[in-house]
């Protein structure tokens, strides 16, 4: 922990008490995260239909894909008529969208809003910056591998996808959600070590929790 | 009126109920909306899936149990608010717990999910949420001030503080409308009705893009999706309060639900036709036009009595 | 712009001009003269925007080339001013009294390069790279390439399909080697 502000710190209050305040247990969960065994009943299948058809993405676009998103909000691509909204915070959304290339201090970012999301959530590789580094793969600030950070549910080849090829890629999503296969969070607390080993790898000025959710 | 246990379940029936009623009504008004900027729009089951897959997520975050209680008291207000008003005049099961409040318990109920959220959102330690709580506030506060004086209006017009009162005297066709008989405190309160439908002109408080520092940024899961249900309730709630006291009231389920589609249209029209305001602009705006109709309303009611 | 370059001929010992059109010149000037010339131009010749500050790596000669580009808004006249400076410990004059947004380049050089602005602010701040602890990657003697397969665990089955390669391979198969195919 090198940054201030994660140390523990005294403040006084303005009627003179002091309090001690841990910025990484009051206002960060250190805990890992847990597998959630998924039920095989009906009511799950229920319940994953209606994670298919109802995807909240995480407003971030991390790269230039970002552009290739605004384009399904207007009336020729029309992403809602799908389910699919944006959601401006990680509570709240269910689908991350990487879109395009990931710089280290980006990275760092993703983290830790992907972890903010609540389980079962989702993520899509958006162009091939995520699948093997694309144009950027000999550069020292970007990552090649995306899936080996995080979760990877669904890749969209291209450099960029236009937006058919990101609504293609949302249908394939639904249908492994639907067949119960988007299981990427509890992957994720799953190997939890192989993915923080890999993570510390690259951001070298690991400043926050491990795990804050 | 007297009160009989059997009440209750009818009470939970026509809750529910109007939450279907409210979620259909945010599907359709979601698809209008969408027709009116050329797009195909969601599907108009849309928001029962939302709700559904929101309480299907399997973890969940919370800051403390004022946090968990924020959007409690918000349904607890949308909730509130519609059993405590008539919701079908003259069924002696549909009538709820309207022989037990009056006007000013309404008043109470309408501000009173906005408070609970700002307790919860404080709660929840986001550093920008009070800021987001108090442009909410400020304006919801200001969009008040015509309808209390419009609902003032009415008690003086009515002599009584009882909605139900209210609605038995709209009886026998439109010209015992409040709508005809008190024209100007109409206006002045369906202006006001603008400002508490969360919809444009006045939903920049509300508009995430814009403000992703609002209250209910912290909430998820399940948490979200007890909002979703108010989001649903809510509204509708209101739109039969002023269906009660302008309007004429409803005498059955199908005319509560013609009533309250134009009732909620007449904000979608506005909010569709409409650019947002700021929230400084919005609050001026409901200072200066609504305030002053509202003003005369009073006057118009006190000079003829 | 002929009248500014006899003008300041006359006062500095510019070692390099060229016109590069009549509304751009660059201008070569020793290092201890540098920040008077860029001051002088600011006060007095109208140059009063800092369009950019960077800095181009000659690693034969074990020189950094830093560019002052500077603009005049009245007569949309560009001078750039450079400076070469000594790669080891490399080392200049911050001009963030001038203008406040130079901290900001000289904060990247200092990152990207490795050239240090005595005094700067914020100079020693992490820009884009956080917990870099390499050669600064913009030096050519740094390998971004085997930094990158070190680091970010490559992909394996990339082929390059590089046109003029793909071109000697398979359409002028017999016409033997040599990039003039």
């Amino acid at each position: 922990m090198s940054n201030d502000l994660y140390n523990k710190t005294k403040y006084t209050l303005p009627d003179g008490q002091e309090v001690e305040i841990d910025p990484i247990r009051e206002y960060f969960c250190e805990d890992r995260p847990e597998v959630v065994e998924p039920n095989r009943n009906i009511v799950e299948r229920f319940f994953n239909w209606a994670r298919a058809e109802s995807l909240f993405i995480l407003g971030f676009g991390t790269g230039c894909g970002a552009i290739e998103m605004r384009p399904l909000m207007t009336p020729r691509f029309d992403a809602y008529r799908f389910g699919i909204q944006w959601r401006p915070t990680p509570r709240q959304a269910n689908l991350f969208i990487i879109s395009g290339y990931l710089s280290v201090k980006t990275l760092k970012r993703v983290i830790r809003s992907y972890e903010q999301m609540q389980a079962p959530k989702f993520v899509i590789g958006l162009g091939s910056c995520t699948i093997n580094g694309g144009m950027y793969w000999d550069s020292y600030n970007t990552i090649n591998r995306l899936d080996h950070y995080l979760p990877v549910d669904v890749y969209v080849a291209g450099c960029m996808p236009r937006p058919e090829a990101l609504l293609a890629g949302f249908e394939e999503l639904k249908k492994r959600i639907k067949a119960g296969k988007g299981e990427g969070a509890n992957i994720y607390a799953r190997d939890f070590d192989w993915y923080k080993a890999n993570q510390k790898q690259v951001i070298t000025d690991w400043d926050m929790p491990d795990y804050n959710w | 009126m007297t009160f009989k246990p059997i009440q209750i379940l009818y009470a939970l029936l026509s809750v529910f109920i109007i939450m279907n009623v409210g979620l259909v009504l945010q599907g359709l008004i979601a698809k209008i909306g969408a027709r009116v900027g050329r797009r195909y729009g969601m599907r108009i089951y849309q928001p029962y899936i939302d709700l559904f897959k929101n309480y299907s997520i399997r973890t969940s975050v919370y800051h403390g149990y004022m946090f968990f209680l924020g959007p409690v008291f918000r349904l607890t207000g949308g909730i509130g608010l519609f059993l405590f008003i008539p919701a079908i005049y003259g069924s002696p099961y549909f009538g709820n717990f309207s022989f037990a409040g009056d006007l000013v318990l309404i008043s109470y109920f309408l501000f009173f999910g906005t408070l609970g959220m700002a307790l919860g959102a404080g709660e929840g330690g986001h550093p920008y949420s009070g800021i987001g709580i108090a442009r909410g506030l400020a304006q919801m506060t200001a969009a008040e001030v015509p309808l209390v004086l419009a609902i003032m209006a009415l008690v003086v017009q009515y002599k009584t503080l009882s909605v139900t009162t209210m609605v038995a005297a709209q009886q026998g066709g439109v010209m015992h409308w409040t709508m005809v008989t008190n024209p100007v405190a109409t206006i002045a309160a369906m202006l006001a009705f603008l400002g508490s439908m969360m919809r444009a002109p006045f939903n920049v408080v509300l508009a995430p893009q814009e403000i992703p520092i609002g209250p209910p940024t912290e909430y998820n899961s399940t948490l979200m999706a007890i909002l979703q249900t108010n989001r649903a309730i809510f509204p509708l709630a209101k739109v039969v309060l002023f269906m009660n006291l302008f309007f004429g009231g409803a005498t059955s389920w199908p005319e509560l639900v013609v009533k309250g589609f134009f009732i909620y249209m007449w904000s979608v029209l506005v909010g569709v036709s409409f650019p947002r305001f700021r929230v400084d602009q919005s609050i001026r705006w409901f200072l200066k036009v609504p305030f002053a109709i509202g003003v005369l309303a009073i006057l118009i009611v006190s000079l003829k009595g | 712009m002929e009248k500014l370059l006899n003008q300041l001929k006359a006062h500095y010992p510019l070692t390099d001009v060229i016109e590069q059109r009549p509304d751009l010149a660059f201008i070569t000037i020793p290092r201890d003269r540098a920040l008077d010339l860029v001051d002088h131009l600011k006060r007095h010749h109208g140059f009063t925007h800092l369009v950019i500050l960077t800095a181009v790596d000659w690693i034969e000669d074990g020189k950094f080339q830093l560019t002052y580009l500077l603009n005049n808004p009245a007569t949309m006249d560009d001078v750039g001013v450079r400076v070469m400076i000594d790669r080891e410990g490399a080392s200049m004059e911050s001009i963030h009294h001038l203008w406040i947004t130079a901290a900001t380049y000289q904060r990247e050089l200092k990152e990207m390069f490795g050239i240090d602005f005595p005094g700067s602010p914020r100079v020693d701040t992490p820009f884009i790279l956080e917990g870099w602890k390499d050669l600064p990657p913009y030096r050519r003697d740094f390998d971004t390439k085997a930094y990158s397969e070190r680091t970010f665990f490559p992909r394996p089955g990339r082929t390059t399909s590089d046109p003029a390669t793909h071109m000697r391979e398979k359409m002028y198969p017999t016409k033997g080697g040599g990039d003039n195919v």
